[in-house]
């Protein structure tokens, strides 16, 4: 029997069958974890008090709480009210169909893509789902993981299945060797630059190559994390030995004999040699800088060596109305260098750079230096475990020394769901997700950076690489 | 659900690219826990620019939405959907949408139809020239017609065929009962569960 050679999302794909579509209906395809949080579940869970339907598989589901929730006062009722109530909706959700949940307080409670991960939920040859488009990030692990509406959160609570239409397969090549200062974000970044928006758009992106495979699980989630700012259903890297080390201790890791098959199942989780990608795309980190975004979308992003792109410079008339349209709202002209734009506020934080590699990242860099005058600098942990991690290592007090404000773990300034928010005008450097115009709040700028260039922007007070505070 | 096939109403254009959800509907309105009455948050912080087109009387009581290219991108956030039903939008058009917007869109009866970029400029012209042109949207023959105008858009064909039946998803799943538990009998042991939670 010859078998098609198949890249590893469509191995994924098969593996997941239930149901081949016919005459153009989609494939049915199960679930193998559904990951809920407060913002998106709400009215799935009416549709199935409605419909007079059950939970499937509450053993294959796991709440937690992280848009609403505040990051300081947190053993207090929750200030805004609308927020209590989604929060508290969510909680009575999970109780009434008896739905484990890790709520404010809890150790395991985080961002949703933090916790996942943490608790070894998240591992290779599973389908991952949730109400949430970063859901791309469980990628990393070499499962199939897809943000997805509330109505199909609906239909994975009743059913543990998506009907879903085939996607394409793009490989995002990156050989070489990042050089210091220069991380997993910034090689996303530029991957999104490069692809635009909308380039990944019907396709599941495979990151290969030397310089991915040389990433921690914590780079290749950022840059999963990120598939769905390209527009694309998903990202995803083939496990390999870093990848079962970090899962071997975690608490929901298959133990002895489960572990060996697991072992020998994920080895085959691979692009085969011969199979065939819809697309390519290559990126050279050997000369990869910094790369931040100037605009109001990540795909406007630059190397910070550069300066803002001239609007005239796009071909296409809808890029140049963007950019000029971006430019306007971020009051920003055209030939300014990167790194002469000043900012207000550093925000580290989010389910693309708020895990434990990222804050010893930035810890590593402003330990012993001084803050800019006039800096605000946030510090909000993925999860409440990162956070107990990063205070066991001290991390937490070179963030207060610095002057810096240490929080419990949210979504929080990312899209400032909760009080976390910049004010009309305000600036930042952020190393969260999305720099929509509004995003972190309304009127407010956002230019997003890594950890390290957080970090080093934090001292000098504008958009900065590590290598500046070394001249 | 209720059977989409024909309407007859005015156009909007909105000759913006790149509209992201965070601007169909901003974050704050997704704190509420009921599925309607997300209209007043439909493009809400650029409403208050009395220049925008959703301000823009001649283009009051539209239910089509003519939108620039890559509609819908960012959050997976279905309250987008729900604000642009709820204003009283039937149909929205572009040359591109993000996967999930799209996905979002055909469980709620909203029709995102795809069209070219020369197709976009040219109902833009239409609905300029004359904001009263009456749009017919026509599902079963995936044909926009205004004036003498008769533009084809693209639609998978899953989602017209659920849409016009007024088929619900869950429902039809549910017909595979026997497929989805003979899938699930033959799971690998290895795969994770939740219960009994540990690492608590």
């Amino acid at each position: 029997m010859s078998s098609k050679p198949l890249t590893l999302a469509e191995k994924l794909w098969r593996d997941h069958l239930v149901l081949k579509g016919e005459n153009g209906a989609p494939d049915l395809l199960y679930i193998d974890l559904h990951l809920i949080h407060e913002v998106t579940s709400p009215q799935a869970f009416d549709g199935l008090r409605l419909a007079g339907r059950d939970v499937r598989r509450r053993d294959l589901t796991i709440a937690t709480e992280d848009h609403n929730t505040p990051t300081q006062d947190i053993h207090l009722p929750i200030v805004d009210a609308t927020s209590r109530a989604q929060v508290q909706a969510l909680r009575d959700n999970t109780r009434e169909f008896d739905i484990r949940i890790h709520s404010l307080g809890d150790k395991n409670q985080g961002i949703v893509h933090v916790v996942g991960p943490q608790l070894g939920l998240t591992m290779p040859g599973l389908t991952v789902v949730c109400g949430d488009s970063h859901t791309s990030t469980h990628g990393a692990f070499g499962a199939l993981a897809m943000g997805i509406g509330t109505s199909e959160v609906e239909h994975v609570l009743a059913t543990q299945t998506l009907p879903l239409q085939r996607f394409k397969t793009m490989a995002i090549n990156v050989e070489g060797t990042l050089r210091k200062g220069v991380s997993a974000k910034d090689i996303i970044l530029a991957v999104i630059s490069k692809i635009s928006t909308g380039g990944g758009q019907g396709y599941v992106l495979e990151y290969r190559g030397s310089a991915i495979r040389a990433l921690s699980m914590e780079g290749r989630m950022t840059i999963c994390n990120m598939s769905i700012e390209a527009g694309a259903r998903a990202g995803i890297i083939a496990p390999d030995q870093i990848t079962f080390d970090y899962l071997k201790d975690k608490p929901h890791a298959p133990q002895g004999a489960d572990w060996d098959q697991a072992l020998k199942d994920w080895s085959e989780l691979t692009t085969d040699h011969d199979a065939v990608f819809d697309a390519e795309v290559f990126i050279d980190a050997d000369t990869l800088d910094p790369f931040v975004t100037w605009g109001t979308n990540p795909g406007q992003g630059v190397s910070l060596m550069d300066s803002i792109p001239d609007p005239d410079s796009f071909d296409d008339p809808s890029q140049k109305a963007a950019a000029i349209k971006a430019l306007a709202y971020m009051d920003l002209k055209a030939g300014t260098k990167m790194k002469d734009i000043a900012v207000d506020t550093v925000f580290l934080g989010s389910c693309t750079n708020a895990r434990i590699e990222d804050l010893r990242a930035a810890a590593d860099i402003i330990r012993g230096q001084v803050m800019a005058p006039g800096i605000r600098m946030m510090v909000v942990p993925g999860s409440q475990k990162v956070r107990l991690q990063a205070e066991e290592e001290g991390l937490d007090k070179v963030f207060v020394d610095f002057g810096a404000d240490w929080r419990f773990a949210g979504c929080s300034m990312c899209l400032g769901m909760n009080p976390d928010q910049l004010a009309p005008g305000e600036r930042a450097a952020s190393t969260s997700n999305r720099n929509f115009e509004g995003r972190q709040g309304k009127g407010a700028r956002t230019h997003l950076v890594s950890p390290m260039v957080a970090a080093a922007t934090a001292i000098r007070g504008t958009l900065s690489a590590p290598s500046d505070l070394e001249q | 659900m209720e059977k989409v096939t024909q309407f007859t109403g005015t156009g909007m254009p909105l000759k913006i690219s790149n509209v992201d959800t965070d601007q169909i509907i901003p974050a704050v309105f997704l704190k509420r826990i009921t599925k309607t009455g997300f209209e007043d948050g439909l493009f809400a912080n650029w409403r208050q620019n009395p220049d925008f087109v959703l301000n823009n009387p001649s283009f009051q009581g539209a239910e089509v939405l003519v939108a620039g290219s890559d509609f819908g991108t960012g959050s997976s956030r279905e309250h987008a959907v729900w604000a642009l039903r709820d204003y009283g939008f039937k149909a929205v058009f572009s040359s591109k949408f993000a996967d999930i917007f799209l996905g979002n869109s055909g469980k709620q009866g909203l029709i995102a139809g795809v069209i070219t970029d020369a197709d976009t400029e040219t109902l833009w012209e239409q609905i300029d020239a004359d904001p009263a042109a009456k749009i017919t949207v026509d599902l079963p023959s995936q044909e926009i017609r205004v004036n003498d105008v008769v533009i084809r858009f693209g639609i998978d064909e899953y989602t017209k065929w659920r849409l016009t039946e007024g088929l619900d998803d869950i429902g039809i799943t549910l017909q595979s009962e026997d497929a989805i538990a003979a899938y699930e009998a033959k799971r690998e042991s290895w795969k994770p569960k939740t219960l009994p939670a540990k690492g608590v």
